[in-house]
C-alpha cells in the first residue's frame, strides 16, 4: 500500500505515526513532510532505518521549492507529479496522513 | 515620533514556508509594520528556521518564491533576525545555508529576548 | 477581470488596472498604462520605472514609498531620492503609479 505524508516531521507525528504502523510498501513524502527526507535533520535516522522494509519517495518539486535539492538522503527515491501518479496506480490503496 | 511610542515588536515565525501560508503572511505583515517605527524584530524557531534556507526554486510547485523578500527587509530598516540554534540543529541547518544575515541565539537567549518585548505576534 | 488592448494583443488587468501577468510587461504596454495614467513619460520618468522593475526581480515585492526614495537617492543620487522629486514625475504617488506602469503589484502596505 502506499502512505502518504505531508507534514514537517519536527511539527508533527505523523511520519512516526506512519512508521510505527507500516510494514511494507510506499511512503511518500510530500510538501513539508520533504524536510524528513533531508540529510542532518534529526529525523534522518528514522528514515535510514525505514528504508530497509519500505520504500520512501520524496516528491521533487517539493524539495525544490525549499531548497534542499542537494540534500536527500541516500535510499530516498525523488519522483515528480507523474511518479506520484505512478505510485498511486501501482498501489492496490492508500493512507493520507493528513 | 517620541520614544515613548515606540514599542519591542517581535514576529515569532514557527511555520516552514509554502506548506501553510503563515511565513508568506507573517512577511507580508512585517513589511507593512515597518512604516509605523517600531521596534521590530524576526524571531525563526522550530520549522520556521526553514524560511531562510538557500537556493529555493518554486517553479515546480506553481508557488510564489518569497525567499528573496527577506533580503529586502535590511531596506526596511528591519535588521534585527534571530535564529534558535537548537532549531537549526535538529534540521541540519549552519548559519551559512541562511540568505540573509543573522544572530544565532540559544533556546534560553531567545526565550530572555522573547520576555523583553512589549508585543508577540505568533506566525 | 478586466483587460487592456495595445498593438493587437490582450492583456489581463486587475480592475484598478494593474497588469496581472509580470512577464507580459514590455514597454508599449507601459506607455498605454502611462497615458490611463496621464503621464508623459519622459527619461526620469524611465529611470524610477526601471528601477522598481530591477528592484522587484531582486526582492519580489514592489518597494513601499519610503523604502524605494531611500533606495533610488543611493542609486541616482539625493537629488532624486527624495519624495517632492518622485511625486513631480508620478503625482499619484511613485509608488503606486510608477509601479503601474512598470506592470509591478500594488506594493505591499500600500493605503
Amino acid at each position: 500500500m502506499l502512505h502518504i505524508i505531508n507534514k514537517s516531521p519536527h511539527s508533527d507525528n505523523a511520519l512516526e505515526s506512519c512508521l510505527g504502523v507500516a510494514n511494507s510498501g510506499d511512503i511518500l513524502l510530500i510538501e513539508d513532510a520533504v524536510y524528513a527526507a533531508t540529510k542532518g535533520n534529526a529525523y534522518e535516522g528514522k528514515i535510514r532505518e525505514a528504508v530497509g522494509k519500505l520504500k520512501i519517495y520524496a516528491l521533487l518539486p517539493d524539495i525544490e521549492a525549499r531548497g534542499l535539492a542537494e540534500r536527500v538522503i541516500d535510499g530516498v527515491s525523488t519522483v515528480g507529479y507523474d511518479g506520484f501518479v505512478d505510485l498511486a496506480i501501482a498501489n492496490r490503496n492508500c493512507q493520507s496522513w493528513l | 515620533m517620541s520614544e515613548e511610542s515606540i514599542k519591542k515588536f517581535m514576529f515569532v515565525n514557527r511555520k516552514a514556508p509554502y506548506g501553510t501560508i503563515y511565513a508568506l503572511e507573517a512577511l507580508e505583515v512585517v513589511l507593512i509594520t515597518a512604516a509605523f517605527d517600531q521596534d521590530v524584530s524576526l524571531a525563526f524557531l522550530d520549522d520556521g528556521v526553514y524560511q531562510l534556507k538557500k537556493g529555493q526554486q518554486t517553479k515546480g510547485i506553481e508557488t510564489k518564491n518569497f525567499s528573496p523578500t527577506y533580503r529586502a527587509l535590511e531596506g526596511y530598516d528591519i535588521e534585527k533576525l534571530y535564529v534558535e540554534k537548537e532549531s537549526m540543529e535538529a534540521r541540519g541547518l549552519l548559519e551559512e545555508d541562511l540568505l540573509v544575515d543573522v544572530t544565532v541565539l540559544s533556546r534560553e537567549e531567545m526565550g530572555r529576548l522573547m520576555e523583553e518585548q512589549d508585543v508577540l505576534l505568533s506566525f | 477581470m478586466s483587460h487592456i488592448e495595445v498593438n493587437g494583443k490582450t492583456y489581463e488587468t486587475d480592475e484598478e488596472g494593474y497588469l496581472v501577468n509580470l512577464g507580459e510587461w514590455n514597454k508599449d504596454v507601459a506607455e498605454y498604462i502611462a497615458q490611463t495614467e496621464n503621464l508623459n513619460m519622459t527619461e526620469q520618468h524611465w529611470e524610477v520605472v526601471d528601477f522598481l522593475r530591477k528592484y522587484y526581480d531582486e526582492f519580489q515585492i514592489a518597494p513601499a514609498v519610503r523604502v524605494l526614495t531611500k533606495a533610488i537617492g543611493k542609486k541616482l543620487g539625493p537629488e532624486k531620492g527624495n519624495s517632492q522629486y518622485l511625486y513631480e514625475l508620478f503625482p499619484y504617488g511613485p509608488a503606486k503609479q510608477a509601479c503601474k506602469v512598470a506592470g509591478l503589484p500594488k506594493p505591499t502596505g500600500c493605503v
